[in-house]
């Protein structure tokens, strides 16, 4: 076993100086990360923001209804009225127009008479500036609604209150812990999950299928290391890495969301909605029950890239795990998916669900116990697998 | 010295079933002697020596190399063998030196003894120059030398070459001919590969001709010569070969 840090150093050496994995574990999380986050939520801001503030044309048809109303429209700045004309339906949908307003004959008469007239709002629906449009109509409707309402009380000499005979109002109990922790519940450990898998992947296939396509399996095999610690020495440098590739992205990504919202703050929502975080104990449980599967991952992806005789090949047998390991950790997401004895022994679906119940405050110890133990005895079973592939010789030299 | 007993090698094909890459081979190869496995593709010679170099395992028989059981003790055997073949890379972003560090560790070597053994190979093969530079950066002829140097950093008695001259231009298949002469003044136990006829003329003390994994005729040039009758080693290997099935 003494050749097996022998092995590590020489193959961390090896992986470091490799481009394309550098880049897969270290640039892509740390820029990559940032400027998706940093740069989805400025532009989406801006687009947003551009979507308000901008100026929609409208038409008023029926005016000479309702002078009052339509006198408001005129005068509210972020509306440009139109002269009415019959195709108003084919402009909205060409979005040359974002809304129509249509009043009945007889408009405001009809209402100092009593009756019920309606008016109708033409629009564009779920084209988001169609709807802003209709939002600022309906808010100038309804101010005119409430002062018809307040004359006709005032009329019968009742105060607005009699409308109102309470108020409701919400209020969160549930510690900020909580809330941040059924938010990223279930979709951190996902996230992780992933990022692990991702930085396994490059260099599991470039000591593997790598090491074949370039020529140097058969010279390190006539090397007088056992097959055992080379797997071994191999393996620990794919753990790192996929290791490395978790806690850089998971790092840049709490660093990207911590900085993000004071940055876009002011320019947008004004606050958060909601107070969140999570609990540093939480977090550093969860970390543990993954560890089992970056091992797992690691010696899995070896055993499966070994199989290859290219580094195309490897990719193409390593992509659908992709789907394979994303599915269950997905799965627990689903709405209803609760911890159970049998979903208890389901590889990564355990651990994505028992991590969602710790972050959210609850520590389930038997099943936190039981799950740890199984997905370590599954990953000694991938290593023991992967030993055995280094051991194949139809694998290694296949032709 | 390399001494094998029944030495066979059965793989399964699918398509073409059972395959005896090496069936029942039996010879022995002294020190400070060079012995040829002479034979065309797929006669069987890079199986054989992938057995001696215990890269594979026999499917029956054995072998004892350096005084080792390739089955009962490979690692052993793996220590007291240098093995070089034209499918023996090295690592492309390691640099020579770091190349020839690396396997001098797995050997075993500590790093004074590893310093000198460095220094003296390097010497020898004129490495120094470019001994910083990554491989895959090396020209064909400096990665050979750096071939030959990873082989030799252990300073093993037995010498295991398939066909190191395959695909290298004149002066580099040059520096490992010499290379594997220069290894049997030392004493060293050499056994090499080749569908070369006059490669193993000029080289070999003992040629076996190999066919099918079977060695059919073995001697020195001059016993094959008086054995068959005729001059030139090609014929001799056609007439063998051609009175097989």
């Amino acid at each position: 076993m003494l050749h097996v840090g022998t092995v590590y150093r020489k193959e961390m050496l090896d992986t470091l100086r490799d481009r394309r994995t550098l880049i897969a574990m270290i640039v892509v999380p740390l820029l990559l990360m940032p400027v998706l986050i940093f740069g989805m939520a400025s532009l989406s801001l801006r687009l947003l923001q551009r979507a308000r503030l901008e100026t929609a044309s409208v038409m008023i048809l029926g005016a000479e209804h309702s002078p009052t109303l339509a006198a408001r429209i005129e005068k509210t700045a972020g509306f440009r009225v139109v002269p009415p004309a019959p195709d108003y339906a084919d402009r909205i949908s060409n979005k040359e127009l974002r809304a129509a307003v249509e009043f009945p004959p007889d408009f405001e008469a009809s209402i100092q008479r009593g009756e019920k007239p309606a008016v109708k709002i033409y629009h564009y629906a779920g084209e988001i500036k169609s709807q802003f449009a209709v939002r600022n109509l309906q808010a100038l409707l309804r101010s005119y609604r409430d002062e018809v309402v307040a004359a006709r009380l005032a009329a019968r000499e009742l105060s607005p209150e009699v409308l109102q005979p309470f108020d409701t109002r919400e209020e969160n109990v549930a510690p900020p812990e909580k809330v941040g922790g059924s938010f990223f519940g279930g979709f951190l450990p996902y996230i992780i999950i992933v990022l692990m898998l991702q930085g396994a992947m490059y260099p599991a296939i470039d000591l593997t299928a790598g090491e074949k396509e370039r020529g140097t399996i058969e010279t390190i095999l006539a090397s007088p290391i056992g097959r055992s610690e080379l797997v071994l020495g191999k393996f620990l440098t794919v753990l790192t890495a996929s290791l490395a590739t978790a806690t850089l992205s998971l790092g840049s990504l709490a660093g990207s969301f911590l900085l993000a919202p004071k940055a876009f703050q002011r320019r947008a929502l004004g606050e958060m909605p909601l107070e969140m975080t999570l609990s540093a104990k939480g977090v550093a449980a969860v970390l543990l029950m993954v560890l089992p599967l970056a091992v797992m991952f690691a010696s899995a992806l070896l055993a499966i890239a070994l199989l290859a005789r290219s580094f195309k090949e490897a990719q193409s047998y390593i992509s659908p795990l992709m789907i394979v390991v994303i599915l269950p950790a997905v799965a627990s997401l689903l709405p209803g998916i609760e911890l159970d004895m049998r979903l208890a022994f389901i590889p990564i679906l355990n651990v994505s669900l028992v991590s969602k119940e710790i972050l959210t405050g609850n520590y389930p110890w038997n099943f936190i116990l039981l799950i740890f133990l199984s997905s370590c005895l599954y990953a000694v079973a991938a290593v023991f697998v992967a030993i055995r592939t280094f051991q194949r010789e139809s694998v290694l030299f296949r032709t | 010295m390399i001494e094998t007993q029944d030495l066979t090698k059965v793989f399964h094909d699918r398509k073409r079933g059972e395959i005896r890459a090496v069936d029942g081979v039996n010879f022995r190869c002294q020190p400070g002697q060079i012995y040829g496995l002479l034979g065309a593709n797929g006669a069987g010679k890079t199986t054989c020596l992938r057995l001696l170099a215990t890269i594979l395992q026999p499917t029956s028989g054995t072998a004892r190399v350096a005084g080792f059981d390739i089955q009962d003790h490979p690692e052993q055997v793996r220590a007291n063998v240098g093995f070089m073949a034209t499918t023996t890379a090295l690592y492309g972003r390691l640099t020579a030196r770091e190349t020839v560090e690396y396997f001098g560790r797995l050997n075993g070597l500590d790093n004074s003894r590893l310093r000198e053994r460095i220094d003296e190979l390097f010497t020898t093969f004129g490495i120094h120059e470019f001994a910083h530079r990554r491989c895959d950066k090396l020209s064909t002829g400096m990665k050979q030398k750096v071939s030959i140097a990873r082989t030799l950093v252990h300073d093993p008695p037995v010498m295991i070459f398939d066909e190191p001259t395959v695909g290298l231009d004149v002066m580099t298949a040059r520096t490992i001919v010499d290379f594997i002469r220069s290894c049997r003044e030392r004493g060293k136990t050499i056994i090499f590969s080749t569908h070369v006829m006059v490669e193993a003329e000029k080289l070999c003390d003992i040629i076996a001709i190999i066919h099918n994994g079977r060695i059919l005729t073995e001697g020195t040039l001059s016993q094959l010569r008086a054995r068959y009758g005729l001059q030139d080693l090609e014929d001799i290997f056609v007439r063998v070969v051609g009175d097989t099935p």
